[in-house]
């Protein structure tokens, strides 16, 4: 099995995709991290973290967005963009088909979802990866969104934040899907250019053409603990060099040691987090002072 | 020189052969050998034509690493004048998977940058396979930034399998490596003219992939994943290979169907592997022309068009 697969079907993401409102009472499940019996209506308090063990849970993007936004401040968009089987792909399954599969259990948007919203009061455009729909693959669709998140942010002069949850490039596209990392790097220049911050906050897991590409551009690095990141998979790099993966390899706390992120952000203080962050980089006191 | 032939070129292996046994004896034998040889050799180039031009995709992903391909540095000797290799990426290493340094090409001073796979076991170990770390990668961006400062073009060779996936790879930052090339490479304010003459390997081989215009030879292939790694991952097993080939979609003629590249550099009937002279002539008219019509274009246009070009890229549905 690969690494992808395995992630794809560790228990991590067994979790339901009901959201807060609908979550009926005494809805239980075991933690991966401590195995711990959590029930679903503390989880949602506590933002899908562990009370017991801190572990943070994989979660869906709309799940996401609803803890990050202020209440009734945020809005989804761009979710007319459908992906297309342009190469006419065919492994085990039709391309066409996993489509069709992914749409019945994550529903409509891809894997990716574009918000604009309210967080803490400051508006942000985010676009939040959605690892239940083809492992968070980018493809077309995603790339597009990406770059329509940042164009977004460069409308209403906002920052724009990047949450990433993904395997990889959509190998089921082809080199279009390689092309979206050269797509989404491009652009993130003109948030650069329009001098608005770019916030990229990686969760487990972002891996491959993701991870080597828009995850890494942002003027600020975060990332949740312990989720892995890389560019190559744990287990591609344990058959190539045969040697044992140093402890905590490819980990948030591991990245953060040898200095490749910012800081590590506990999920439950992240709105927070961010609005201390975008206020800082838009104070711009030098301007002020001209 | 011995030559090295793929499973498929093996009824052209049999027949030089056989050519070169009846050359030899011919010297001092009857004048029909001679006819024989002629008629053998035509026999021959139509076989080399079918061969290369009926190849699958299975096929060609074998061609593009033919042990006999001209690596960057065959190629740089017939291509370029006064090459100075400039090294290292003045913060940990010089990788030698990725070579680069200013040369002349047709009197015009540029700074070439390339993959460099190794054509022996000694100077492969030595070049990582042309695997880049991330040193490799941050070594390229310093001479294209250099290249910026002194108004000289980029050309770059593409020809890897992928960046190489190491713990030492990881832990200095694969991934920021490669996504800050292609952030930087987009509005780099100079023309990058960039060319597939081998492999094209996913992320490792964009990081030096994006500019003006993109070529790719004829025998080559530039795909998101490598077909056995594809198959590793969709059907669980690397023998489906040339199953995971035929689904990507990796050839010259494929990109060049989906609109991602410019043209289509040929190759002598043979392959480069076989003439890397002629196919170096053909790469360098087409360099030539394109990089005659970027210099003309003022900065403003050329990152104006680039960025549209970038901004462009995908298929897909809905407004
Ligand atoms: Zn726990």
């Amino acid at each position: 099995m690969s690494w992808l697969t395995r992630l794809i079907e560790s228990p991590k993401s067994i979790l339901s995709s009901s959201d807060s409102s609908s979550a009926p009472e005494g809805m239980w499940l075991k933690c991966p991290g401590c195995s711990e019996t959590l029930y679903n209506k503390d989880l949602i308090r506590s933002k899908m973290v562990c009370s017991k063990c801190n572990e943070h849970l994989r979660i869906e993007a709309e799940k996401r967005a609803s803890f990050l936004f202020d209440v009734d401040t945020f809005e989804e968009h761009d979710t007319t963009l459908k992906s297309v089987d342009s190469l006419n792909f065919k492994d085990k399954k039709r391309y066409k088909d996993r489509i069709k599969d992914a749409n019945k259990k994550a529903g409509n948007s891809d894997a990716i979802r574009n918000y604009l919203g309210d967080i803490k009061g400051q508006i942000t455009s985010a676009s939040i990866f959605d690892f239940n729909y083809m492992g968070g693959s980018m493809g077309s669709v995603v790339g597009e969104k990406i770059v329509r998140g940042m164009e977004r942010a460069i409308e209403y002069q906002c920052p724009y934040l990047l949450i990433t949850a993904s395997g990889g490039a959509r190998m089921q596209e082809g080199v279009l899907s390689l092309m979206q990392m050269a797509k989404t790097s491009s652009v993130a220049n003109r948030l650069n250019e329009a001098k608005l911050p770019f916030v990229c906050l990686l969760t487990d897991p972002t891996m491959g053409g993701v991870s080597a590409s828009v995850a890494w551009l942002g003027d600020v690095i975060l990332a949740e603990p312990k989720a892995l990141i890389g560019f190559a998979g744990p287990r591609v790099i344990q058959e190539t060099v045969g040697e044992k993966l140093p402890e905590g390899f490819q980990r948030s706390e591991f990245l953060l040691e040898h200095g490749l992120i910012d800081a590590i952000v506990d999920r439950r203080e992240l709105p927070a987090h961010l609005k201390m962050l975008f206020e800082h980089l838009m104070h711009r006191a030098y301007r002020q002072a001209g | 020189m011995a030559y090295s032939y793929l499973e498929f070129e093996r009824p052209i292996a049999e027949l030089t052969e056989k050519i070169d046994e009846l050359s030899q004896m011919g010297a001092d034998s009857e004048v029909n050998i001679a006819d024989e040889v002629e008629r053998l050799r035509k026999k021959r180039d139509k076989l080399v034509e079918q061969t290369y031009s009926k190849a699958d995709r299975g096929q060609m992903a074998q061609l593009s690493r033919h042990p006999d391909r001209p690596n960057f540095l065959d190629y740089v000797p017939m291509l370029f004048d006064d090459f100075q290799e400039l090294h290292g990426d003045r913060a940990f290493a010089d990788d030698g998977a990725i070579v680069g340094g200013i040369a002349k090409f047709r009197e015009l001073s540029v700074m070439i940058v390339g993959h460099q796979k190794g054509r022996n076991t000694k100077e492969k170990l030595k070049r990582n396979f042309g695997m880049a770390r991330p040193e490799g990668y941050r070594k390229a961006l310093r001479l294209f930034k250099l290249a910026e400062r002194f108004d000289m073009p980029v050309l770059t060779f593409i020809d890897t399998a992928g960046a190489w996936p190491g713990i030492d790879a990881e832990e200095r930052g694969q991934s920021e490596a490669i996504a800050r090339n292609l952030m930087d490479l987009a509005v780099l304010k100079v023309p990058v003219i960039c060319t597939v003459i081998g492999e094209g390997g996913s992320g490792g081989a964009l990081a030096i992939g994006v500019g003006d215009r993109l070529f790719m030879q004829q025998l080559t292939i530039y795909s998101v994943i490598s077909p056995e790694g594809c198959a590793a991952i969709l059907w669980r097993d690397r023998k489906f290979a040339d199953e995971a080939a035929e689904a990507l979609k990796p050839t010259a003629k494929d990109l060049e169907t989906l609109n991602l590249i410019d043209a289509i550099i040929p190759e002598p009937a043979e392959g480069a592997h076989r003439n890397p002279e002629a196919a170096a002539e053909m790469m360098a008219d087409v360099l030539d022309k394109a990089l005659r019509e970027l210099l003309k274009t003022p900065v403003e246009k050329l990152l104006e068009a680039r960025e549209a070009r970038l901004r462009q890229l995908g298929v897909f549905n809905g407004e």
